[in-house]
């Protein structure tokens, strides 16, 4: 794709670019972007350039996630970590209401905890994307939720665009990036010593010109234009879209669901690390004696056998049809749903399944045997495909014979440890302190 | 970015007052509810078909479907069966209780669009309790249908719902039809299943004639295959589903159904949009 | 009618599910207001005979005299609610279901014959029917409450049942698995802990019991193909709820398989 220059591209400098995070800072915002912690690059709080993970990257593979050091000073040489942008806007746990019972009658409060200002600095594209999609779950709706609305309108995004991508990136595939086109107030592209800065919105504009800035020379243009074309380049994931939808609801009674659930374990990592999943439950939390209540909105997942309980049962009551739910869902139903795809391609889910379950290769999979079944279906070659295929026929007409998907383990590039060490034991040198669990 | 509709925030909950329980049947109650301090809500207005979120608090929420208007049109019912936490704690509240209401929500039952049709209305046991307004609101614009028909069948002649309606809607020009799965004494009626009471209907004008359906599950998908054998055409077969419903409004993700998101998209959804989905085990 | 009678006793433990009823400090006043508190011994020297409407029951049935007394409570009481690994998985103690009783008698008391304990650990409902099964070593203080306020209102206890995993990722915590390869339980041991561990980069040891409907093999043979050795798997998974049934299970597979490799 030509990515050319546009005539409002500005240069920022790093030395000036604690100036950006004290304008925000004054303007009330609370800037979060990305951090060290936990062996990991995740999203916190920044008050200074120093906050940011300069100098590192991350490496990434199915089930498998380092941080490793770079051998330059980069300021955002890495892709995207194991949270999201969601968990500000669609906190983990969401208090909705609260109740209290005097006299013998309750008294229902909407929750009143303020709404934060939040500055999203290091958005990527694909991010841009998921906040697309969570809008359209939360916002473009009939009834918008109010506890996303304001923390959303209010916040202002930064993105900041790739310019390295991970064997775990696909966002080519759905068409989201790597370049960020929309959804921004402003955008940065990183050069060696400073940022590219386009501009997204008038709010964007109104930032930009109190900062200061430079305009872009052709030279910084054309490095920034390598530079974001180097991520697209490194990207090697692919998810074949096309007619996607059906081919996953075509074959809901496929065998293959059962080869995907002897691996999956049914955990909810995939949908807690992915920046669309929206599926929560709402908790009642109660003192002891029933007289005060909360009503909280926590994260939940189809991958929770509970999720799908009604009256008398589960209707999703084993791993085949909780993995279906998902990957039908994200890949398929979510188009008639909310009119996109619930997917990204930011490989999260792939990083961060602890058995390193692929969708784009399950997707593959169940593509490879329509493709079988399509052929084997043409006069005179029956013959031939029987004796490929063997004696099992799933009842789609696809072939049963055998998984077709054999999760390579330790082959995709992903280093196996020597010897692990025991359940339980951390493995890291100077093991991190303890995080600092809420409030984040 | 604004959403344009003016602001309401779905998890509000109103409290509401039970101002009457009147028992059905075997562990089946319906509750008159109104609003607490009469005014407020006052222009509470419901479509047949949708439900509300009633809540105890401490024991939480549930999806109720309402099932009918009250006499004096001010307030609203829903027909009870205790099954869980929330419908005994409803329970043990009793008249004067307080509990608390967000709604109403969810896709009503298309009746302006069967206007002119014939239309007939198929339930199993506590399935007729959201098809009931829709009987009422029939009957009082009767000039404006077809023939109208109810198809209803509950486990025995007890479990029967609303016993006092039926000569009223036989008066509005209802053909009523019962059947119960076994006999109990005293009971000088059909026994069998619901599906089976379409031989009753004579001379079908399957072209103008909409079907509406709600009950367990499997009654649902044997009664719309009842209808199709007729040749009714999916597209006017109608069914009211019911998954786990939590939100109430398409953003929590419980009560998916394949494509369908049921409180937003359903309760009541059309027969072909949702068959496909409804014959796949643990979807 | 008077407060709810509430028992608290203790078989084969450690009493740390006795503590957590302690611990419970700002509510504790409140729970003896709202209950009396007839039997606890290890608060109160008060020992009020039954019947009972709670009783809390810590701790496996080692010996014969435990196995006279559990069916006394449970006669004596309305609700039985086993809180913690040994009453609901036999404990920690369980472990000697694998070993030679005689032999561990034998190694550690100078005179043998003066012990009287039973060749296994067992839970609580593997001898008297439980109302509610209270998981964890030792419980958590949320789900305890959880139970109190419960049983208070006269409602059935809501606590998840849920993989570990899930609550590791709402409090935000990096999966160690993942981002540091530390083999970890949480993907099939039950919510419950709030993800203590992993959320001080520790793998699971898988205090709270199989989740529901775990994917033991998935998981263990992840493991084994990064190049875990079957018998380290099994040593996980025989910790403190080694009797569970599904650990139990898997374990004894992997026993097995090691066995046969041998």
């Amino acid at each position: 794709m030509v990515d050319q220059a546009t005539a409002d591209e500005q240069y920022l400098a790093k030395a000036d670019f604690q100036v950006l995070l004290d304008l925000l800072a004054g303007e009330g915002y609370e800037v979060i972007g990305p951090t060290l912690g936990e062996g990991a690059i995740v999203y916190g709080p920044l008050r200074s350039v120093a906050d940011l993970p300069r100098g590192w990257t991350d490496e990434q593979e199915a089930g498998h996630y380092r941080l490793v050091r770079r051998n330059d000073e980069a300021w955002f040489g890495f892709v995207v970590g194991p949270q999201s942008w969601k968990q500000y806007l669609f906190p983990p746990r969401t208090r909705l209401l609260t109740a209290k019972c005097e006299h013998g009658t309750w008294k229902m409060q909407p929750a009143e905890e303020p709404v934060p200002k939040y500055a999203f600095l290091g958005v990527r594209a694909c991010e841009l994307a998921a906040l697309d999609v969570q809008d359209r779950v939360f916002m473009h709706s009939a009834f918008p939720d109010p506890h996303y609305v304001q923390r959303r309108q209010q916040a202002l995004v930064i993105a900041v665009n790739c310019t390295q991508a991970a064997p775990t990136c696909f966002c080519t595939s759905m068409a989201t990036g790597p370049r960020c086109r929309q959804g921004f107030d402003l955008a940065l592209t990183e050069l060696a010593e400073g940022f590219v800065l386009e501009i997204g919105s008038p709010r964007g504009r109104e930032l930009a010109a109190r900062l200061p800035l430079a305009p872009a020379s052709e030279q910084q243009c054309r490095d920034a234009a390598d530079a974001r074309a180097q991520a697209e380049q490194q990207i090697t994931r692919h998810l074949a879209t096309a007619g996607l939808r059906e081919l996953l609801l075509s074959n809901l009674n496929h065998p293959h669901w059962d080869e995907v659930a002897a691996r999956c374990l049914s955990c909810a990592n995939c949908t807690m690390v992915c920046p669309t999943c929206f599926c929560s439950s709402v908790e009642e939390v109660s003192d002891l004696l029933g007289e005060q209540i909360a009503r909280e909105r926590v994260w939940d997942s189809c991958f929770n056998p509970q999720f799908s309980y009604v009256h008398g049962g589960l209707v999703r009551h084993n791993i085949r049809s909780r993995y279906r739910q998902w990957l039908t869902h994200k890949l398929a139903t979510w188009h008639d749903q909310f009119g996109t795809s619930g997917c990204v391609g930011c490989g999260r889910c792939i990083s961060w399944c602890p058995v390193g379950i692929d969708l784009t290769q399950e997707v593959a999979g169940f593509r490879a045997a329509a493709d079988r079944a399509l052929f084997d279906r043409r006069p005179g070659a029956g013959e031939h495909a029987a004796s490929v295929s063997g004696q099992g026929r799933g009842p789609s007409g696809l072939s049963a014979s055998r998984p077709f998907l054999q999760q390579p383990r330790g082959e995709a590039g992903r280093p196996l440890p020597d010897e692990a060490p025991e359940l339980g034991q951390s493995d890291a040198p100077g093991s991190e302190s303890p995080r600092s669990t809420e409030g984040r | 970015m604004t959403p344009s509709a003016p602001f309401v925030d779905p998890w509000q909950i109103h409290p509401v007052q039970i101002v009457e329980a009147v028992p059905e049947s075997e562990g089946v109650t319906t509750y008159r509810l109104r609003y607490c301090g009469g005014g407020g809500k006052a222009d509470y207005a419901f479509q047949p078909g949708q439900f509300n979120m009633l809540y105890v608090p401490g024991a939480g929420e549930m999806a109720i479907s309402m099932s009918g208007e009250d006499r004096q049109a001010e307030g609203w019912l829903h027909t009870v069966r205790l099954a869980g936490v929330v419908t005994h704690a409803m329970s043990r509240l009793g008249v004067g209780g307080v509990l608390g209401m967000r709604g109403p929500f969810g896709k009503p039952w298309p009746l302006d669009n069967a206007q002119g049709c014939d239309v007939i209305v198929v339930a199993g046991g506590i399935g007729l309790a959201p098809l009931r307004p829709a009987l009422q609101q029939l009957s009082a614009q009767r000039s404006a249908y077809g023939r109208l028909a109810l198809l209803y069948g509950a486990r025995t002649p007890s479990g029967l719902l609303y016993r006092n309606d039926y000569a009223t809607w036989q008066d509005a020009g209802w053909q009523v039809e019962l059947t119960v799965d076994r006999h109990e004494p005293g009971w000088t009626g059909r026994v069998g299943v619901v599906p089976q009471l379409f031989d009753r209907l004579r001379g079908l004008n399957t072209g103008r004639t909409v079907v509406f359906i709600c009950g367990p599950e499997v009654m649902i998908l044997f009664a719309a295959r009842a209808a199709l054998a007729r040749g009714i055409p999916p597209q006017q077969i109608w069914v009211s589903l019911e998954r786990h419903m939590q939100c109430g409004v398409g953003m929590c993700g419980h009560c998916q159904l394949g494509p369908l998101l049921l409180c937003r998209d359903g309760p009541v959804v059309r027969y072909d949009h949702a068959e496909r989905w409804l014959q796949v085990e643990g979807l | 009618m008077g407060r709810p009678r509430l028992a608290v006793f203790k078989f084969a433990s450690c009493d740390g599910c006795q503590l957590t009823v302690l611990s419970l400090e700002d509510e504790l006043l409140q729970l003896a207001e709202a209950v009396d508190i007839c039997y606890f011994l290890e608060a109160s020297s008060r020992m009020e005979p039954g019947p009972y409407d709670v009783a809390l029951v810590e701790g496996s049935v080692s010996t014969e005299e435990d196995l006279q007394r559990i069916l006394e409570i449970r006669q004596n009481s309305r609700y039985l609610v086993t809180i913690g690994a040994c009453a609901t998985a036999g404990g920690i103690q369980a472990l000697r279901n694998w070993g030679d009783h005689a032999e561990f008698l034998r190694c550690v008391y100078a005179k043998p014959e003066y012990i009287r304990s039973l060749a296994h650990s067992t839970p609580i409902a593997a001898h008297v029917p439980v109302d509610f099964e209270l998981r964890g070593c030792p419980i958590s203080k949320q789900q305890l409450l959880e139970v109190l306020a419960a049983l208070l209102a006269g409602r059935r206890p809501k606590t998840p049942e849920h993989a570990v995993c899930l609550e590791c990722k709402r409090r935000l915590a990096v999966c160690v698995a993942v981002a540091r390869g530390v083999p970890c339980l949480g993907p099939v041991t039950q919510a419950g802990c709030g993800a203590l561990c992993p959320a001080f980069g520790r793998g699971c040891y898988g205090c709270f019991g199989p989740a529901a409907q775990p994917n033991l093999a998935g998981l263990t043979n992840h493991l084994q193909a990064a190049g875990m050795a079957p018998r380290r798997l099994v040593s996980g998974l025989r910790l403190f709820n080694a009797a569970a049934p599904a650990f139990q299970q898997e374990s004894d597979r992997l026993a097995a398989l090691e066995e046969a490799e041998r």
